[in-house]
């Protein structure tokens, strides 16, 4: 990361009243300066980091929220490292072959190096439990299905864009399906952490 | 102890003040959408603000009372009967038990709220007993056949107040500028712009048909946190006003945001009605 000498303050928007949206230089800092404004003494609702921004709502004083994600440089402080999950799959999805042409490599290889990368969930969204997971490298980016499927489902593991994810539920989709993985990722018995792969969680895909 | 319902008409939900606090899980909050309607409801009855009731889409609601109970109507104006006879809209009434309770159609508004004397009991999800319509988090949807278990009593007893006619329902919508206004070409044009509540409403989205607003530039945006009220433009340019049931992150640019005073004139809003759009 970056020393907070040569790194500009982070850009804040104003979202009505009550909320402000940060920009920041990417998912990690996002993350970051998710976990850093946890720690500091700000009354919110919600904190929601996504690609290139943090959502702070719910603030009864976003002025001096405003002020205080001023100070913030990404660096100042370490994100706390999330757990690390390690997820079966079984590599049978209907676009491995779409994603190995675009790679220019075999199907093989599309598992080999899929199951060679560590993966951070850099935040969730789309529906509940849908981790965003960063790590893809820029050259293996795919662009998504011209038309969604209708229908994907729950414990497809996908890949679109430079992001991986784990469908929780059922749900029309319209990422590249590389396989299927039995593990829950969105369980709402566990309503302390309903969410197996919160944003920091660190993920490793091995084959079933 | 329990309703019965017999007719749940369009769509009726349980409803509390929703589960903030798990956007970052991509939960949406969910909650009744007129907020001081429920809560009055739930005040006419003396539970706590924050107890479960239901939300009755346009009306058209029908249960039986299993047990004698305290019950209120607020939210849209309807005609309210117990077994058979009129009951009164925004006051509280009781019911012997075995008694039918129906709603007539919304003649005014569009989501009417029913709380009873100890709150619907059913149990709650993360926090609450809210049904989110988008991800179905919370308790099912309310259909003919639900059995409702109602909670013991608590709070202060009722709220002397007493409504003789559905308060003037206001159809202009005060906006802030948005993160994202820049995108549009003429934010100020927003300001005066009339719009037509689309068919397609719900509680995730106010749809609004009228004036296309045009983009300042095109492209993607990625995807980030959206809030209540968040007007959203997709690329068809009419926009969207974001409810209770809203996705919590999404990619189109947010030009605006209802203010917070405004979100009952929202749930309210019936479709095709028009609204005036007002720039703070």
């Amino acid at each position: 990361m970056t020393s907070v000498g040569e790194h500009p303050a982070p850009a804040t928007r104003r979202v009505g009243p009550r909320a402000l949206l940060v920009e920041v230089a990417d998912h990690h800092e996002a993350r970051a300066l998710a976990s850093w404004i946890r720690t500091q003494l700000v009354s919110l609702t919600d904190v929601v980091p996504a690609a290139r921004t943090v959502l702070l709502d719910g603030l009864d004083d976003p002025a001096r929220v405003s002020q205080l994600v001023g100070g913030w440089r990404p660096g100042a402080v370490e994100p706390p490292h999330g757990r690390s999950v390690r997820i079966p799959v079984r590599y049978d999805g209907p676009d491995l072959a779409v994603v190995a042409r675009s790679w220019g490599v075999t199907e093989d290889e599309v598992v080999r190096r899929h199951t060679g990368l560590e993966l951070v969930s850099a935040f969730v969204g789309f529906a509940p439990g849908f981790s965003y997971l960063g790590g893809l490298p820029e050259e293996w980016s795919v662009p998504r299905l011209e038309s969604p499927r209708s229908r994907v489902p729950a414990g497809a593991v996908a890949i679109a864009d430079r992001w991986c994810a784990v469908y929780p539920g059922e749900s029309p989709g319209g990422w590249l399906l590389l396989g299927r993985t039995d593990v829950t990722v969105w369980d709402l018995s566990q309503a302390d952490e309903p969410s197996l792969l919160p944003p920091g969680t660190r993920v490793r895909f091995v084959a079933a | 102890m329990s309703l019965l319902v017999t007719d749940a008409g369009l769509l009726t939900t349980v409803q509390d003040r929703g589960r903030p606090g798990w956007a970052h899980l991509g939960v949406p909050r969910a909650g009744a959408l007129d907020g001081p309607a429920a809560a009055l409801a739930n005040r006419l009855v003396g539970n706590p603000v924050s107890a479960a009731l239901l939300e009755a889409t346009l009306g058209g609601l029908r249960f039986r009372a299993e047990r004698a109970c305290l019950l209120a109507v607020t939210g849209a104006a309807c005609r309210v009967d117990v077994g058979g006879r009129p009951a009164p809209w925004g006051a509280a009434f009781s019911v012997r038990a075995g008694t039918e309770v129906a709603l007539g159609p919304a003649s005014d508004g569009a989501r009417c709220y029913v709380a009873v004397r100890g709150g619907i009991a059913v149990p709650p999800v993360l926090g609450s007993r809210s049904t989110d319509t988008l991800s179905w988090v919370g308790p099912p949807v309310v259909t003919e056949g639900t059995r409702l278990p109602l909670g013991a009593a608590s709070g202060d007893g009722p709220a002397d107040v007493v409504m003789t006619a559905a308060p003037h329902r206001r159809r202009e919508l005060l906006l802030h500028l948005g993160p994202r206004a820049d995108w549009v070409a003429d934010p100020g044009s927003l300001d005066g712009a009339t719009y037509r509540v689309g068919t397609d409403s719900d509680r995730v989205g106010l749809r609004l048909d009228g004036p296309v607003v045009r983009r300042a530039r095109s492209g993607e945006l990625m995807s980030e946190g959206i809030v209540l009220g968040a007007v959203q433009l997709p690329p068809s340019g009419l926009p969207l006003v974001f409810l209770h049931d809203h996705p919590t992150t999404g990619g189109y640019p947010v030009i605006a945001v209802v203010d917070e005073a405004d979100l009952p004139v929202c749930a309210q809003a019936r479709p095709g009605e028009e609204l005036v759009l007002r720039l703070r």
